[in-house]
């Protein structure tokens, strides 16, 4: 094995955690003050994709598992989110939770029938999976095909803070980002994260001494499932919309990308790619379509200079884990 | 003390300075739409060029209305749409956004500009739910709607015998609006209608639903779409030989530019309803000539026209009200003003934010009867303004006080 993984699954001890840590205060610090002179749309916008593209990391940086239909989780949340705020007039938190737990309960069935095979097949179910879910989101009536659903009123968290106004729906962002950012942390570094890694390296090994690996690439599955639908259920709270392009399959392509710029199997990888990935989107928003050339380029660039991602290289560079 | 006498003057001058610069208004125009999907022909940066003769021909109005246009690509997706509608507004100081192709977005894009007391025209969206059920007191919606096409289009070729219809919808709330409108119509003269089938947007394979269309006998087949759907569902019906198996159809919404894409051996005989055409009048000439100037050798659609009749009156709503901010006061004034320009004459905007003016129903010449590249329409009715749009009682718009 490279000397990048080893020191990733190296033993955990205080110092190695000193780093992590003191790269979590200066996040937290840096987006309490971030809105003060950035736009909060756009930063809320940046936290939402940061959790999907960290969801989506638990399974590939972590368990070794390629999904190529995220989408499907990420959208479809954010469908059940809307729906739950618009129709049935739930509160925003309620909605939230509701539809984190349905997107857990898609990646249920979902990594049930994809986690039996590996690599190149593994993707290619979900991918296959994602693309039902999105031409049933097409064609479902409540979903609303091509306008989405519209005009999603942001409502009052547990009946006491109004959404509506601009930095209170920030900081319930920032507060969903961090809790679930921190729950990611504990899952990589618990027993369970460790066989997950164990998985990742040697699954007949892993097997052989003992753990059912099924079982453990179906609660990672689920897990990420259900972190990336969170993120699409905020997302649709903050845009106050749910549209086709949340279960597109390039929305899955997307995540791949945030995750591989940033640093695959990093813990902060995934936030710094959502960033520049979204920053791009919105700051070129004006040269239209060629966005996705501009993505592509940055996309080869990146496999072939730093192919550890930009906080993979930095973490390398310093000999510390980040 | 000299020191403070001085930072006192200093302090007023600097008052006297800002209060100056106040007189000089600024207003902030955003021009939203399809810049390279399939609706960029019939809007896109002709639309752009449409706002900047507006601010043009508005500068001999009056000097002192300083005016920026801005431009963006929302790609026909509400998401994209709502979240640029949204910086504009808030970050931007964007006080005004016109045109918004694609249905969907639009009704996205009205409802942030009611939510943030801005503007919003519409000039290329077509659902009539703008002004119906979805109205806002932020917005006008000014060159067409699918209402009109139906009452134009639906009833002429119901009168000429087409009592059958089968419809292909692009599926999104435009399709919806235009199917649901176009049936009313038909249904309303006499006719029926056979079936429908719903197409995706920008669908590039249309066979399948042509087939259905053509096993439904159907005597009409309705394109209830727009843009670059239109013209590849009439092309591949040409490759499936249905207009000569003795069915007809019927392109409900068609832009001079889909005309032009088609040409004139494919498009020929097809009935079409618009609002503006470049070569109805002198003034619309000497127009076309001067957008001709920005664009190069094209044919200017409606919804460009449209985009610069909007901007002109929008400008003479806000020089009148000497502010910009209070987006609903704005609106207010452009209803209560007439409308008066070049390209649509006179006109009024109605309470539930309808703008009226005369429809045209237009038939596409054969070959031999065009004289020049873009010489396409001949005239065979003109629909009175009176008449053209849905009447006020029947959109349900909650503006509208029985």
């Amino acid at each position: 094995m490279a000397s990048a993984t080893e020191t990733i699954t190296a033993p955990v001890t205080a110092a190695s955690h000193r780093s992590e840590l003191v790269a979590f205060a200066i996040m937290a610090a840096f987006f309490v003050v971030a809105p003060a002179f950035m736009y909060p749309i756009f930063l809320m916008k940046a936290l939402c994709f940061a959790l999907f593209a960290c969801a989506f990391n638990l399974l590939i940086g972590y368990v070794g598992l390629l999904s190529f239909g995220h989408a499907m989780f990420f959208g479809w949340a954010a469908y059940f989110c809307a729906h739950m705020l618009k129709e049935w007039g739930l509160t925003p938190e309620l909605s939230i939770i509701l539809a984190t737990v349905a997107a857990g309960g898609l990646g249920l069935v979902a990594g049930a029938l994809a986690i039996r095979r590996q690599g190149i097949y593994f993707a290619m179910i979900t991918l296959a999976l994602a693309q039902m879910m999105f031409f049933f989101a097409v064609q479902a009536p409540f979903t609303h095909g091509e306008d989405g659903i519209q005009g999603v009123q942001r409502g009052k968290l547990l009946g006491l803070f109004d959404l509506s106004h601009e930095m209170t729906m920030y900081f319930f962002v920032l507060v969903v980002f961090l809790a679930a950012f921190l729950l990611i942390y504990r899952i990589i570094y618990s027993p369970f994260g460790e066989v997950l890694k164990a998985i990742r390296e040697n699954e007949t090994r892993a097997i052989s001494l003992g753990y059912k690996t099924e079982r453990y690439k179906l609660l990672a599955f689920i897990l990420s499932a259900a972190l990336a639908g969170l993120a699409g259920a905020t997302k649709a709270v903050v845009f106050q919309l749910a549209s086709l392009t949340d279960v597109h399959w390039t929305m899955s392509g997307e995540v791949v990308l945030m995750t591989l710029v940033g640093g695959l199997g990093t813990v902060f990888g995934p936030v710094v790619g959502a960033f520049i990935i979204i920053a791009m989107q919105s700051y070129l928003a004006e040269f239209g379509q060629w966005v996705t050339v501009i993505q592509g380029v940055i996309f080869v660039a990146c496999v072939l200079l730093f192919r550890r991602g930009v906080i993979g290289e930095i973490a390398h560079f310093l000999k510390i884990r980040l | 003390m000299r020191k403070v006498i001085g930072a006192v003057a200093a302090a007023a001058v600097a008052l006297g300075l800002g209060t100056a610069a106040h007189a000089q208004q600024t207003v902030k125009i955003g021009v939203l739409n399809d810049m390279s999907g399939l609706y960029a022909d019939l809007a896109g940066r002709g639309s752009v060029a449409a706002a900047k003769l507006a601010v043009e021909d508005f500068a001999k109005i009056d000097p002192n209305l300083k005016v920026e246009i801005v431009s963006g690509d929302h790609q026909n997706k509400p998401d994209i749409g709502s979240s640029i509608a949204t910086k504009w507004f808030d970050n931007e100081g964007v006080d005004m956004i016109v045109d918004v192709p694609t249905s969907s977005v639009a009704l996205a894009v009205s409802q942030v500009a009611a939510n943030k007391n801005k503007v919003f025209i519409g000039s290329g969206p077509a659902s009539s739910d703008l002004t119906g059920s979805k109205c806002n007191a932020n917005t006008v919606h000014w060159t067409y709607d699918t209402w009109m096409l139906a009452n134009g289009t639906g009833k002429a070729v119901v009168k000429t015998g087409g009592d059958t219809w089968f419809f292909i919808t692009a599926d999104y709330a435009f399709g919806h609006a235009l199917e649901r409108d176009t049936s009313e119509v038909v249904k309303a003269n006499g006719g029926k209608v056979l079936g429908a089938v719903r197409a995706p947007l920008n669908t590039s394979d249309f066979s399948s639903f042509l087939l259905q269309a053509q096993s439904s006998k159907a005597k009409v087949i309705g394109l209830a779409n727009a843009g670059g759907d239109t013209i590849n569902s009439i092309k591949q019906a040409a490759e499936f030989g249905i207009v000569k198996g003795g069915q007809s159809l019927a392109g409900l919404l068609i832009f001079s530019t889909d005309v032009v894409a088609l040409g004139l051996p494919t498009a020929q005989g097809l009935v079409l309803t618009e609002t503006w055409y470049w070569d109805l009048n002198d003034n619309n000439r000497a127009w076309t000539k001067r957008w001709q100037k920005e664009m190069g050798n094209k044919v200017p659609t409606m919804v460009q026209a449209g985009v610069y009749s909007g901007v002109l009156h929008y400008l003479k709503a806000v020089s009148a009200l000497k502010q910009s901010k209070d987006g609903k006061a704005v609106v207010d004034k452009m209803k209560e003003l007439p409308t008066d320009d070049t390209l649509f004459g006179k006109g009024s905007i109605r309470v539930d934010g309808r703008k009226i003016h005369p429809a045209y129903l237009f038939e596409v010449k054969k070959p031999s009867e065009s004289k020049s590249a873009f010489d396409i329409y001949k005239l065979r009715a003109t629909i009175p303004a009176d008449e053209a749009f849905r009447p006020l009682k029947d959109g349900g718009c909650p503006l509208v006080k029985s």
